[in-house]
């Protein structure tokens, strides 16, 4: 009997809650305290909304972390945006993709919910092709950040990116290992289920193969976290380079292992091992690595000073770092893409998510890691070089390799 | 009631609820989180239901229900991605091997199929196991299809781990509601037949059933695979929704979280299912949102602790409170129906004139 | 020679991760052998251990930190107990389990908020974290340790069930629960020593697994802890060496697997054994008469 009124009650509740919630509208459902607005709206300048669609948790979620606070110092720095005449200030809208393809649409649908302007993200391609169909149904446009597989923009007029794309990342990488190591044969350990691992991976051993060397594929499942039987397998391959283009988060351990079980050739990586993640997990030990990201620290000197400061006067944005100031080139992509969003928005001379849209195509602008502008194909960076660098194990720093195109 | 006016009371209802729904959907901007919650949780409601079918009226404990919605959903998607795009979507593959497209009707229902084919081949081993045997042995399972879905060498077909995407997907709510809605009206009819009053001495005891000249092999395998095909189905509407799908979001936490829905709504209740999987859907993906917002201020004071991760330790709470102190669930075992409601009322107001108990059918 | 220095480490690996595995698969044996539940919690359990230490040795030293993890662990084992599955002690064995995958999700997400959702990097042990030459091959020093300490480790509690009350107690428990409370045993304390145990000794398995794999994520007991259950049943269910066997057997078999180049089935593989074997032999290798599997 009890029961019985109280399912009626929670019936009745859930159908009240979810007309309130509805009731409220498009201005902030989906993110219940948008207490940023209030003190912006206590000025009386309008607020712009830029949605930030990035992991802060799961594989990805230290990369994430990083890109983000790249826009927030940008938005530290610049707070407001002239558009059409009027003052704006600009609100960051952050939501958690939890690194994961089936809760993204969910996280990007709540993007939608806040009625952003324009979207930002993600790291990762798999979670920003999984988002990529919520963006496009509701009109808005999406800056990828350092998402780096072909298929997040190809076929679509609303996915935009800043980075370069793995077909070059793999072909930048097959070189270098050919050049550098004479590599003919390569271990290519990639991770089953993620769009960039296994894109990557698919470039890099066409590129190799293509010059004249051999590869060994292996997977590994989500949640494996013992690779001593892959590193024995490299070993046994007799390759000369082993190649893993995965999250930071296996990669650590993966340097860990590599590095008690004497794997004794060099290791590379994509954009994702340039994080100070693996600074951090290769300090001291035996290991060799050499990725391919789009941003070295000393690039622009006034940007290293100003987002160090910022980052060690700020306790959150520290942890957020991974606990200190090494720069990572995410963080300054981050920067980069919420300028390139401020662009848009002057271009647009409107909040209007297609408007902004329409002006995307045409914005150019000087960032930090390099001049960015957007082809017409399929709005990716035009950007032909990246940059090599190596884990340092002693300072545990980055050093610089060289500056690498394909020819 | 005679049950011809309670048939067309139900009709009505339902006939009520979409309406209500399709208005709903011209006055509130498509956009918003209300919609989003409604399409998943109808999603969910089916899946919850058909996993109720086995766990609360067949009392076969089993946890294999992610691995069908994976062969439903793949056998959607791959059966209805337009040609044209096939060869951007497999692109490591050529274009896969498969080069036509059906109708989405034809390839959900093919999902449902594949999925109970699947289901059927393993229940000739699996349901010989009881309880916790069949429990574990079905989550076993459900993670082999899982890897072979991974597989690389069948790569052409499945687009080996890579996402599939660019089939057809829904926009209108209505569209997840109405597919759910006769799915799940197809499983309580079959609840109410001859099959379902077996499936229900088979729960309450075997052994009894058994002396009663049920064929315990045969009922216990038309559950299962009558549970996986429209668990296939809900997978195909799961990847409409998604617009994109992956073997790697099938894992076992999805088959708990189904299974969570089933015990908070009630074992053995299918509108308990229901309610529940809209509930659990809502609180997770957008009532308690708010407390990710680590700058939430209420009066101006700063709630402590927020911070992203901390709306899912909620959650977990309330869920680890639901089951430890409410056990039979939302509603039990029972049915929520307007003839409930209207003898419950009846027996509040009616001054004991028709007072007797337990006013739900079934 | 050749031979043997490529494939020693698969050996070496899988050995190694058994031991890991045998050493939680016992908690799993123990309490489905008393309670007839599939401790689902108890992998995160291994995972709470492997956190604890993290965030212990930022404040103190390795010497007090390892007791206190060990400590708070079995702690944990125990008040879970006491929480989610005391309560539940009449109640039908679905709701026990279901309970027990509540406890695993609150436990995964309260690591979720806790980490920030982040890999932790576990410390490096002194000594057991060394690399150190095996026939030539490289690897850590506690690879070679693990399967020595787990089988003292399972010596050691074998005596402690042949020949002491408490232990007699929980053999009287597994083979009739209700009878044995009619004798006089004091069910709860038989049921929260079993955890105790068993806590202990995923404690002791998480500081041999983190130190061979540094990384602690939320869901990192989620995988070792369904394939140590798998190693239990494998073993048949209640019996400790049973347990031992299936788990070494499993994490040798696993990285075999892997070494031929099969690595999407690594996983795949030990649930196919799983259902091999429970139809096959549904009491494990070393199980009792089956009462009510089949």
């Amino acid at each position: 009997m009890k029961k019985r009124i109280l399912s009626l009650g929670l019936a009745v509740v859930m159908v009240g809650a979810m007309l309130a919630g509805c009731s409220k509208g498009g201005d902030n459902s989906g993110n219940g305290g948008d207490t940023g607005s209030a003190p912006a709206a206590a000025d009386g300048a309008k607020v712009v909304k830029i949605g930030v669609y990035e992991p802060a948790s799961g594989d990805n979620g230290a990369g994430g972390k990083q890109e983000v606070l790249g826009m927030q110092y940008a938005n530290e720095i610049a707070p407001t945006v002239e558009i059409g005449g009027e003052e704006y200030t600009v609100q960051l809208e952050i939501v958690d993709n939890e690194s994961s393809n089936d809760k993204g649409p969910s996280a990007a649908a709540s993007l939608v919910g806040a009625n952003v302007s324009v979207v930002l993200g993600s790291y990762g391609s798999g979670v920003s092709i999984a988002a990529s169909d919520v963006f496009k149904d509701a009109g808005i446009p999406a800056i990828g950040v350092t998402c780096t597989n072909p298929q997040v923009t190809e076929g679509n007029k609303h996915y935009f990116r800043i980075c370069f794309l793995d077909p070059f990342q793999g072909t930048v990488l097959a070189n270098f290992a050919n050049e550098n190591f004479s590599a003919k044969t390569a271990y290519i350990l990639t991770k089953l289920g993620d769009d960039y691992s296994t894109g990557l991976g698919y470039y890099f051993k066409t590129a190799f193969e293509s010059l004249g060397g051999t590869v060994v594929e292996e997977t590994f499942q989500e949640g494996n976290s013992d690779f001593t039987s892959y590193i024995t397998s490299a070993k046994n391959a007799g390759a000369e380079v082993f190649f893993a283009p995965v999250s930071t988060e296996a990669a650590a351990l993966i340097i860990e292992q590599a590095s008690s079980q004497g794997l004794g050739i060099p290791m590379m990586a994509g954009d994702t091992w340039d994080s100070n993640v693996i600074l951090n997990a290769a300090k001291g030990k035996d290991v060799e690595i050499y990725v391919t990201t789009f941003y070295q620290e000393g690039g622009n000197e006034e940007f290293d000073k100003g987002i160090k400061e910022w980052i060690n006067g700020n306790s959150t944005a520290k942890a957020n770092n991974g606990g200190d100031d090494t720069i990572s080139a995410v963080t300054a992509m981050g920067y980069d893409a919420y300028f390139v969003a401020l662009e848009a928005l002057k271009a647009a001379g409107s909040t209007d998510a297609k408007a902004v849209n329409a002006a995307l195509w045409n914005v150019t602008y000087k960032g930090v890691s390099g001049d960015i502008a957007f082809d017409s194909e399929n709005g990716d960076a035009l950007r032909d070089v990246a940059y090599v660098k190596c884990a340092n194990t002693e300072s545990g720093a980055w050093d610089f390799v060289t500056v690498q195109g394909v020819n | 009631m005679s049950s011809k006016t309670k048939t067309m009371w139900n009709v009505g209802l339902i006939g009520g609820l979409l309406l209500l729904l399709f208005v709903l959907e011209q006055v509130i901007p498509s956009s918003s989180m209300f919609f989003t919650v409604l399409k998943k949780g109808a999603i969910y409601a089916l899946v919850a239901v058909s996993m109720n079918l086995l766990n609360g009226f067949t009392g076969l404990f089993s946890l294999g229900q992610a691995g069908f919605m994976l062969v439903g959903a793949y056998t959607y998607a791959i059966l209805t991605i337009p040609v044209e795009s096939r060869h951007s979507v497999y692109q490591y593959f050529d274009g896969g091997i498969i080069q036509f497209a059906l109708p989405v009707p034809v390839a959900l229902i093919a999902g449902g199929i594949a999925a109970a084919i699947f289901a059927y081949l393993i229940g000739l081993p699996v349901l010989r196991l009881k309880s916790d045997y069949l429990a574990i042995a079905t989550l076993g399972f459900a993670e082999i299809i899982r890897a072979v879905f991974q597989w690389d060498k069948l790569g052409p077909i499945t687009n080996g781990s890579n996402l599939l995407r660019n089939f057809p997907s829904f926009k209108s709510v209505l569209y997840p509601f109405v597919v759910a809605g006769i799915c799940i009206a197809l499983i309580v009819l079959l609840i109410n037949s001859t099959y379902g009053r077996a499936f229900k001495a088979i729960r309450d005891d075997e052994i009894a059933a058994e002396a009663m000249g049920i064929n315990l092999a045969h009922h216990k395998r038309l559950a299962f695979v009558i549970s996986s095909f429209f668990a296939g189905i809900s997978g195909g509407l799961l990847a409409m929704y998604q617009t994109s799908i992956q073997a790697s979001m099938f894992k076992s936490a999805m088959t708990y979280e189904i299974l969570l829905i089933v015990v908070i709504g009630g074992i053995g209740s299918v509108t308990g299912s229901c309610i529940s999987s809209f509930l659990f859907i809502a609180c997770s993906e957008w009532w308690l949102r708010f407390l990710d917002n680590e700058n939430l201020y209420i009066g101006g004071f700063h709630v402590p602790l927020l911070r992203p991760g901390f709306r899912k330790v909620v959650f977990a709470v309330i869920i680890m409170l639901m089951v430890l102190f409410y056990r039979r669930g939302i509603m039990g075992d029972k049915e929520f129906s307007l003839e409930a409601i209207r003898n419950f009322f009846r027996r509040k107001f009616g001054k004991g004139k028709e007072a007797k108990g337990g006013a739900s059918h079934e | 020679m050749d031979w043997m220095t490529q494939n020693l480490p698969y050996l070496l690996a899988g050995i190694s991760v058994g031991g890991q595995y045998a050493l939680i698969a016992i908690g799993y044996t123990m309490v489905y052998g008393i309670l007839r539940l599939i401790n689902f919690a108890h992998g995160d359990i291994f995972m709470v251990a492997g956190l604890i230490m993290v965030y212990s040795t930022t404040i103190m030293p390795i010497y007090l930190a390892i007791p206190l993890m060990i400590v708070l662990t079995v702690l944990l084992g125990f008040v879970v107990e006491r929480v989610a599955y005391k309560p539940l002690r009449s109640a039908p064995r679905m709701s026990i389990m279901i309970s027990a995958i509540g406890v695993s999700y609150l436990l995964q997400n309260l690591a979720l908020y806790v980490t920030g959702g982040l890999s932790q990097q576990y410390p490096a042990i002194p000594w057991i974290s060394d690399t150190i030459q095996v026939f030539g091959a490289t690897t850590k020093r506690v690879t070679v340790i693990t399967p020595v300490l787990t089988i003292l480790l399972v010596i050691g509690l074998v005596l402690l069930i042949k020949h002491t009350k408490i232990g007699m107690a929980m053999r009287a428990a597994s083979r009739d629960f209700e009878t044995s409370q009619l004798m006089g045993i004091k069910i709860n304390s038989v049921i929260s020593t079993t955890f105790i145990i068993g806590s202990f000794l995923a404690a002791i398995g998480s500081l041999l697994f983190f130190t061979n794999y540094t990384g602690v994520t939320p869901t990192v007991g989620a995988m070792p802890g369904l394939k140590a259950f798998v190693a239990a049943v494998f073993g048949g269910i209640g019996s400790i060496p049973g347990a031992v066997i299936g788990a070494f057997i499993i994490g040798i078999c696993e990285n075999i697997i892997k070494g031929l180049g099969w690595t999407t089935f690594s996983d795949a593989f030990t649930f196919a054994l799983l259902i091999v074997i429970l139809l096959v032999k549904p009491t494990g290798l070393f199980g009792e008469k089956a009462t009510d599997k089949v």
